[in-house]
């Protein structure tokens, strides 16, 4: 992101409070305008004007107002709003939450600039998502199925393998999908540890050159983070619907990005909404989320793969409860699977593929795919009822039907979810699928056809 | 109409305040700013004049100039609004598109109603008739499927000295009074403002919506109100979109309040080539869609159930049966509280505004049944079906909680249920309807004399289900006595062949009220069959072994044509094992 040079200038800050400052007599300045925050020494950060009263503006300071004092700083509007510089030239290209080159290799020469706002799609304008999209994990092919064009987050808890996970779907599907496959990284508030993981692993997938990563570290500044995933998505949207690629997005941590948006409300001294994290949570995640999808007679897609952490592994938490509320889906990570060593812990029965039928079936995946994935979900869930069971009543009190279940849900863990590090065609895991249902009894399971 | 102006002095998020205006009048539009963004005037105080802003206030400038022309912000009823997508203050979403492709651009404009298209008018009334409000005056075959009633507008009335015939288009007349009044196709309607009618009537019938377990268990009236609370996932918006697609309604109007874009685009796609079970014809016929996703202005999204409302009420003013289908209140619910929050009012529980039941009591208080205005005593009715998506799936939060004390039925969805795949996933238990007791003779005259009763009977069989369930947890099942373990196996019958309906079965997603009264009436033919076989002797795995459960589990399999017939036989068959079951 760039910032224009500038022409009026305001030393008239009255206050500051937490990343906020408030500047009198600011006149002109338009609604999430774009600043330079110059401080006594020099140096300049970037702020953006929140909201406007009167002569007063209220701005707010990527990098933090610690070293700021209101004598010698000064505020200069640059009649910007937030865009970014994008270019196909971005691919294989590492750049920091607010679109700046850190890899040592020079700024990209942009083609256009973009508002990283975006504008709403159009409802009337949507493509309807159907195309399947393989990603070799049996517990999403076969039970949740991933089409273009769809957002589909994964749940997890601190200390799940969710960035493995994540990563191991964008390397799958990177094969199955054609030559015009894209993946965009927004990282917010990763360790460096991490930060260098996602860029081995893309490197050995040989998915470099076709990605293009935003990374905003532990370190970084936290208000940046609310850029990160903007930025991202618009050069997604740019991508998808200027060149036809289908862009997969993956947004780290997601949690990260809502705390700097609950510390933002606090230091607005905003009503907060529940467990303190502002009312219009809701409505601030959909303006990111939305933004996956299909445009009519256009040939790319979106696809998009928020990662979260569940404080406490708790679902309930606004956080997982509001992006569920807008993904279309959630992939839910267990703990327990984890500790049993079952890798991917996919939690299967809190999971959830809402465009799921729009992939499948015949001519997509295969006929009876439904049927099939019901059956599993049924019998799974009976099987972990009897597990339930077990802990109170013992071994003794089962039938012997009980019993096929318990050792059903046992297979079904091992094997189908637990596929490892396994890439596996839809017919593999279909297949898997229908074997692993021959040792429940035909006549329970009654949604066989 | 009076136009005043004034100057921005604030921006914050949704709302604008603006100074310098003469005599503002509240809740009426402004346009706002170089680009004419359209606004609502919701709070006025001294000097400082507070607007809602429906589209994007990102780049508006303090000083920029804001206009008032005293109208109350509006929707355009007439001719052309079915099969048409709206966003949550009416604008034309297809033309939106047409011109500014896949997105939506800050300050477009355009009619909500294509004002040249010409229709082909045929009147009902004749020069020198004496017209009242709410008097047809002539129609319009608005699509195949329905007509549309061109009606004296509220408050206008007089002797017709000129009436036209043949093509007429929205910018003329259709027919002058005396004294120069003159009624044209479309007519504006203040969204906030409930239409009139001449009386309301008691709910006496069903609203059908093809769903087992609504139809039979939890009945919605016509001109009813039916809440559908559940946590994400769970299944409300397929409920709304089943019953869009199934119910017997001669409209429907489907509000997509603060959700996804993908949804509506199956919407979109899907509707034009769907079959409304009723005519046999495209189900986009009698649709209208008003569509404000969670990621357009939150301004639009609160006036978005207004907008349905009010449209809902205008066709049910013609003497149709309306079905209105938000989803999701509790998005409505967060718009104004958001939008409350910048007013820095004092808020009310979870952040809400006090007046957040008020709201919500005036909103659902506009369903029911009608007789309309006019000379003929046609009846109408507007039957209101809301999503609540309450947070954490907590129903005991401000949105679900005040929804209750409006609703006649409650339809609870359960995580549980969903987990499993259990759809509907509707937690009976947690449910109710008030409609019942209002619908018994319904049932008894147009279903089957025991309908009633045999809904009693599942009640209890579903009430003793729960109890042995619970029972299990705590001895296993083999612990269970012979007669309870049948009761049990029956139960689990009556989940699997009448409960689950799947949405995405061809044949089974929509259900005649005589394919539902076959399938529980089999169940209970089993049961008692079962039960005598019992008695006589018969081991319970014999019983339970024997394929007749499976066929009835099979049933919904059956199309809806010649069902009872199909469960007559079925019944006879099962009497038939039964008398051939052996003793031990
Ligand atoms: N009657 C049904 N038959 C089959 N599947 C169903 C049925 N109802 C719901 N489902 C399944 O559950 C999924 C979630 O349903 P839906 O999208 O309606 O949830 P929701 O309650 O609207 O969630 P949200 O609050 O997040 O919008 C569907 O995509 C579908 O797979
Ligand atoms: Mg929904």
């Amino acid at each position: 992101m760039t910032i224009d040079l500038i022409k009026r200038e305001y030393r008239t800050i009255s206050s500051i409070s937490g990343p906020l400052i408030f500047v009198e007599k600011l006149s002109g300045g338009s609604l999430g305008e774009m600043c330079v925050v110059e401080l006594a020494d020099g140096e300049k950060r970037t702020g953006q004007i929140l909201q406007l009263m009167g002569t007063t503006a209220i701005v707010q300071v990527l990098q933090g107002t610690s070293g700021i004092d209101s004598d010698a700083s000064s505020v200069l509007p640059t009649g910007e709003t937030a865009r970014i510089g994008v270019s196909k030239e971005l691919f294989g290209r590492v750049l920091n939450g607010f679109g700046e080159p850190i890899d040592g290799l020079p700024p990209i020469i942009p083609d256009e600039y973009l508002d990283i706002n975006g504008l709403p799609m159009n409802p009337a304008a949507r493509e309807k998502p159907d195309f399947f999209v393989q990603t070799g994990i049996s517990a999403i092919d076969g039970l949740n199925t991933l089409v273009r064009g769809q957002k589909l987050p994964i749940f997890s808890g601190a200390g799940l393998p969710a960035k493995e996970l994540a990563l191991q779907i964008v390397r799958q599907a990177k094969v199955s999908e054609a030559a015009d496959f894209a993946v965009i990284l927004g990282a917010m508030g990763i360790t460096s540890r991490e930060g260098f993981f996602f860029r081995k692993s893309l490197q050995e997938a040989g998915a470099l050159e076709r990605t293009i990563a935003f990374i905003n570290e532990v370190s970084d500044p936290t208000i940046e983070r609310l850029f990160t995933p903007r930025i991202a998505l618009t050069v997604a949207e740019y991508l998808a619907f200027e060149h036809g690629y289908h862009v997969m997005v993956v947004l780290t941590d997601m949690t990260s990005y809502c705390e700097s948006l609950r510390e933002i409300g606090s230091a607005r001294e905003e009503i907060p909404g529940r467990r303190s994290y502002p009312g219009y949570m809701y409505t601030d995640l959909a303006t990111l989320y939305e933004r996956a999808g299909r445009l009519k007679g256009k040939k790319g897609s979106v696809t998009l793969m928020p990662i979260l952490t569940m404080p406490d592994d708790d679902i309930t938490h606004p956080i997982p409860d509001l992006t569920g509320y807008i993904t279309e889906g959630q992939i839910v990570l267990s703990r327990a699977l984890h500790r049993k060593g079952i890798y991917p812990p996919v939690d299967v029965l809190p999971c959830l593929s809402r465009l799921m039928g729009l992939g499948i079936g015949e001519g997509k995946t295969r006929d009876g795919h439904r049927t099939i994935s019901d059956q599993l979900y049924s019998a799974y869930a009976r099987g972990m009822d009897v597990r339930r069971l077990v802990t109170i009543v013992g071994e003794e009190g089962l039938s012997d039907l009980d019993r096929k279940y318990l050792a059903f849900a046992d297979e079904f863990e091992r094997k189908f979810v637990g596929q490892g590090e396994a890439d596996r065609s839809i017919d593999e895991t279909l297949d898997l699928g229908l074997e692993l249902l021959k040792s429940v009894p035909e006549r329970e399971a009654v949604r066989r056809k | 109409m009076k136009e005043t102006r004034g100057k921005i002095y604030g921006v914050a998020g949704p709302t604008v305040l603006v100074k310098g205006m003469a005599g503002p009048v509240m809740n009426t539009v402004c346009l706002v700013g170089k680009q004419g963004l359209l606004g609502e005037i919701i709070r006025i105080k001294g000097e400082l004049v507070t607007l809602q802003v429906y589209e994007d206030t990102s780049g508006i400038s303090v000083g920029e100039e804001v206009i008032s022309y005293g109208i109350p912000l509006s929707v355009t009823l007439g001719p052309g609004l079915l099969t048409g997508i709206f966003d949550g203050i009416q604008r034309p979403l297809e033309k939106i598109r047409q011109a500014a492709g896949g997105f939506i651009t800050r300050g477009i404009k355009f009619e909500a109603l294509d004002i040249d298209r010409l229709w082909e008018f045929t009147p009902l009334k004749k020069k020198g008739d004496f017209v009242e409000p709410g008097d047809i005056i002539g129609t319009v075959q608005e699509t195949e499927r329905i007509v549309h009633k061109i009606m004296v507008p509220p408050g206008q009335s007089g002797t017709i000295t000129e009436i036209k015939t043949g093509k007429v288009s929205g910018a003329e007349y259709v027919c002058m009074l005396e004294k120069g009044k003159f009624i044209g196709l479309f007519q504006e309607w203040p969204v906030r403002k409930p239409r009139p009618f001449a009386a309301k009537l008691p709910p006496s019938t069903p609203f059908i919506t093809g769903q087992r377990v609504f139809d039979t268990l939890l009945p919605v009236a016509e001109g009813g109100t039916a809440i559908v609370p559940g946590g994400f996932g769970t299944g409300k918006t397929v409920v709304e979109q089943s019953i869009a697609k199934f119910s017997r309604s001669d409209i429907v109007v489907y509000v997509g309040c603060g959700e996804r874009g993908n949804e509506m685009s199956e919407i979109l796609s899907d509707f034009p080539a769907l079959k409304d079970p009723t005519s046999g014809l495209p189900l986009s016929l009698r649709t209208v869609i008003v569509v404000n996703t969670s990621n357009m202005p939150v301004a639009a999204r609160e006036a978005s159930i207004f907008t349905g409302i009010t449209i809902a009420e205008y066709f049910r003013d013609m003497g149709y049966s309306v079905a209105m289908l938000a989803d999701s209140i509790s998005r409505w619910a967060e718009a104004l509280r958001e939008i409350s929050s910048r007013l820095e009012e004092m808020p009310g529980e979870e952040g809400f505004p006090p007046y957040l039941a008020t709201q919500l009591g005036i909103f659902y208080e506009r369903s029911g049944k009608v007789r309309c205005l006019g000379t003929d005593n046609r009846t109408g009715s507007v039957t209101v079906i809301s999503a609540v998506s309450p947070p954490g799936g907590d129903f005991s939060e401000p949105v679900t909680q005040a929804s209750l004390r409006f609703a006649g039925s409650l339809w609870a969805l359960d995580p549980d249920l969903a987990y499993r795949r259990h759809f509907p996933a509707v937690n009976w238990l947690a449910s109710f309807s008030l409609y019942q007791a209002e619908l018994n003779d319904w049932f008894v005259s147009e279903v089957a004399e025991d309908m009633v009763k045999l809904r009693g009977r599942l009640y209890s069989l579903l009430r003793r289900q729960t109890e042995l369930r619970d029972i299990i947890q705590i001895i296993g099942v083999e612990a269970l006595q012979e007669a309870d373990r049948l009761t049990l196996e029956v139960a689990n019958l009556a989940t699997e062949a009448f409960l689950k309906q799947s949405a995405f079965s061809e044949v089974d997603a929509f259900n005649t009220y005589e394919k539902q009264y076959g399938i529980l009436k089999s169940i209970f033919t089993f049961m008692e069959s079962a039960e005598a076989a019992l008695k006589r002797g018969v081991y319970i795995e014999t019983i339970l072994e024997n394929p007749i459960r499976g066929r009835i589990t099979r049933m919904k399999e059956f199309p809806n044509e010649g069902f009872s017939k199909k469960a007559e036989e079925m019944m006879r068959d099962i009497e038939n094992e039964f008398t051939m079951l052996e003793e031990k």
